[in-house]
């Protein structure tokens, strides 16, 4: 589904990103791990075009992401706040993305009812503009909305931070439902090990700006990344 | 303890981002405030002069008359522009700092706000002036200081009405109310307030009373915000009851329309674009200074064109040269979610186009003055579709400053607005239509003028796809940049 080819990425004479080939097939469930700095946001926002490669190319689902815009209707993301559009109420913000992917709004109130229990109740029918509400709240917002849609592709950036337990718990669930669903590919960056050996098949780990490990999620692989984040004793 | 303050003052001036702009707009600015500083010397020194030559009366009971509207529009001015100074206040709620030396602080700084005392550029002069003419010299030092106090009190005023809405435009209504009364020669307020500031100079004790409300205007702002000095009380940023709005009505455009919503809603909740709103409605007014006569300055024929443009055009400048910017909060959206460029540019466009004719039709009173000045109006209006609305679009992808919709600073101006690329632009917008007009008025006649400037808007017009997919591949171009200028936060 998503191939990445001899991609760098360099500020000045400073390399954050420089990956000679990864290839996440459809379906996958994947998952990217690295300490601050190792270019996980870098990859995502590579792969959504948000920043320009300095050398290669990402191709997802056969376009080639920095040169035609033909992935935008079966990708969607949450990177982070600027994902939102503080002055919308969360249901005008999903009609909003509803309809940009081509749902009416009886199709998002449809849809809605389904992530109740992800809401805790806290989102909807709240009288509040998603700038007003909490930093967790704006992302349950966010998460929900990159489901709108039925993309193919999903990237999330760190998930599970600032999600109170039960959030965190619920949206695991919802990443492994869709993992079951082998038409979406669900790409997920975290610092939480548990988290990610849970919901991804694939872990893959990030260090400065390379890749280290690729590793297929096994009972040991907790344990394996776990050592490896420790460092040498 | 003052050390520390001054030292955080002087690195938030001295390292935010907007200082670091290029030099040439440092130097070009440094030369706008001294220009301003010398309209206002000028205007200090001048007032009582053109007073006293136009005969209306002793310049300073005339200027007194005055003074209540002087006074007004300050406060409404330091509404929307000066900054608050709470804002800054939370990181030090929870350091070893008294409360009291906090408050202190930031009020103090409000003192030395430019609002405060840019004023005495006009004031100090013609207080000399009043010297010169050998006005009671106490009187005179008694009138400027009780002034002077006044001019204080709007900034505590302002600093306890501010973020209240209903007050302000409760305030704001009975100006209008009483101006129009005065103007009507229905009621005048002034018969009531000039005795007041008169009362400064004839008995210069008075001046007193002033000060004492100042006292107490300071003192009651240092003990709201000394009461107040809560995260969930005074330090709290606004929150509005939201309503979920649908515009069903809007669905009919398609895609045009999911944008369109989008758009209504940014005007209608945000502080920041809102002003821009108003702004351009004052616009409609603006062309009264032309066509009126009142500025001799403006009347060549040659005018009327540009005083067309602005008044239908309010809207397309107030809010148009910022066209990526007013998404810029969450522009990384915009670019990955499933929009086009072209509709997302398409449906700005629209925007400026409608409120183009709804200014248009609301500009209609112009006919009063003829119908030569409302078909100024309406050629301005179609020039500004045809051809104002792609420059502004244009100019846009140049600009890249990240606007804080729920402030209003820099509402009226800002120094990156100001580069080479959108300086040249302007030239197109303002300057070109008078050359047409220029051309076809002195070399045919009046209407031919007209119908050359209208006929550049309907020229435009047609060449619209064309010139679209020329702004499009700008947009694309500019694309990274931009984001990474989104991203620094003003």
């Amino acid at each position: 589904m998503i191939k990445i080819e001899n991609i760098t990425k360099t500020y000045g004479s400073a390399t954050v990103l420089n990956i000679a080939n990864l290839e996440i097939p459809k379906g996958q469930s994947f998952g990217l791990v690295g300490n601050n700095g190792a270019g996980k946001t870098t990859l995502f926002s590579l792969m959504l075009d948000l920043i320009q490669p300095t050398t290669g190319h990402i191709i997802n689902n056969g376009v080639l992401v920095d040169e035609c815009e033909a992935w935008k209707p079966f990708t969607s993301a949450f990177i982070d706040e600027t994902f939102l559009i503080g002055y919308l109420t969360p249901e005008e913000y999903f009609y909003f993305i509803g309809e940009l992917r081509g749902l009416n709004k009886a199709d998002v109130d449809a849809l809605l009812p389904g992530f109740e229990g992800f809401f805790h109740g806290e989102i909807l029918g709240q009288k509040k503009y998603l700038r007003d509400l909490s930093k967790g709240n704006q992302k349950k917002v966010g998460i929900v909305a990159s489901f709108i849609g039925n993309p193919e592709v999903i990237i999330l950036d760190e998930p599970f931070a600032n999600l109170d337990p039960t959030t965190q718990i619920r949206l695991k669930g919802i990443i492994k439902d869709l993992a079951n669903n082998r038409e979406v590919t669900v790409l997920i960056s975290s610092h939480d090990l548990i988290h990610v050996t849970e919901v991804c098949e694939r872990i893959v780990v990030l260090q400065k700006g390379e890749t280290v490990k690729d590793i297929r999620t096994s009972t040991e692989t907790l344990k394996e990344l776990e050592a490896f984040f420790a460092g040498p004793a | 303890m003052l050390k520390h303050f001054l030292s955080l003052e002087w690195k938030s001036f001295f390292r935010s981002a907007s200082f670091k702009s290029n030099l040439g707009i440092k130097i070009l600015m440094f030369f706008g405030a001294l220009y301003f500083m010398a309209v206002f010397l000028a205007m200090g020194v001048g007032a009582f002069y053109i007073i006293k030559k136009g005969g209306w009366g002793d310049p300073l009971e005339v200027f007194n008359q005055f003074l209540i509207y002087y006074l007004v529009g300050d406060l409404y001015l330091r509404y929307m522009l000066q900054k608050m100074p709470i804002t800054n206040i939370k990181p030090l709620l929870y350091l070893p700092v008294e409360k009291n030396q906090v408050v202190a602080y930031s009020l103090g700084k409000t003192v030395i706000s430019f609002f405060n005392w840019s004023h005495a550029f006009f004031f100090l002069p013609f207080a000399v002036v009043l010297l010169i003419e050998g006005y009671n010299p106490t009187g005179v030092i008694a009138w400027q200081l009780g002034i002077m106090a006044l001019i204080f009190c709007n900034n505590f005023i302002n600093v306890l009405v501010n973020n209240k809405d209903q007050i302000f435009y409760a305030v704001l209504a009975l100006i209008i109310v009483l101006g129009a009364c005065q103007y009507f020669n229905l009621f005048n307020i002034t018969q009531y307030t000039a005795p007041l500031f008169n009362a400064l100079y004839q008995n210069p004790l008075t001046a007193l009373l002033p000060w004492a409300m100042l006292l107490a205007l300071a003192v009651s702002a240092f003990t709201y915000f000394r009461r107040h000095m809560y995260l969930d009380a005074g330090l709290a940023s606004k929150k509005s009851v939201a309503k979920t709005e649908d515009y069903t009505w809007l669905n009919r455009f398609g895609n045009l329309g999911t944008f369109l919503k989008n758009d209504i809603k940014l005007i209608k909740r945000n502080k920041r674009s809102k002003t821009s709103v108003i702004m351009s409605f004052f616009f409609i007014f603006y062309g009264l200074l032309f066509f009126s006569g009142s500025v001799s300055a403006y009347d060549g024929p040659v005018w009327k064109i540009f005083a067309g443009i602005f008044i239908s055009g309010g809207f397309l400048f107030s809010f148009g040269q910022f066209v990526p910017s007013w998404d810029s909060a969450y522009y990384p959206l915009m670019m990955s979610q499933n929009i086009k460029y072209k509709e997302y540019l398409n449906s700005k466009w629209f925007l400026m186009v409608i409120a183009t004719i709804i200014s248009t039709i609301l500009a209609s009173f112009y006919l009063y003055f003829g119908l030569d000045a409302y078909l100024a109006v309406i050629v301005g209006a179609i020039y500004n579709i045809g051809v104002n609305s792609y420059l502004v679009l244009w100019g846009g992808a140049y600009i890249k400053t990240p606007i804080d919709l729920s402030s209003n600073k820099k509402a009226f101006g800002d120094k990156q607005a100001f580069n080479s690329k959108t300086l040249l632009l302007t030239l197109p917008k303002l300057i070109l239509p008078l050359g047409f007009y220029a051309l076809g008025h002195y070399l045919i006649n009046p209407t031919a003028g007209y119908i050359f400037v209208a006929m550049a808007g309907v020229l435009g017009f047609a060449f619209k796809n064309k010139v679209f997919k020329r702004i499009e591949h700008i947009y694309k171009k500019e694309k990274y940049k931009t984001l990474a200028a989104y991203k620094q936060k003003a």
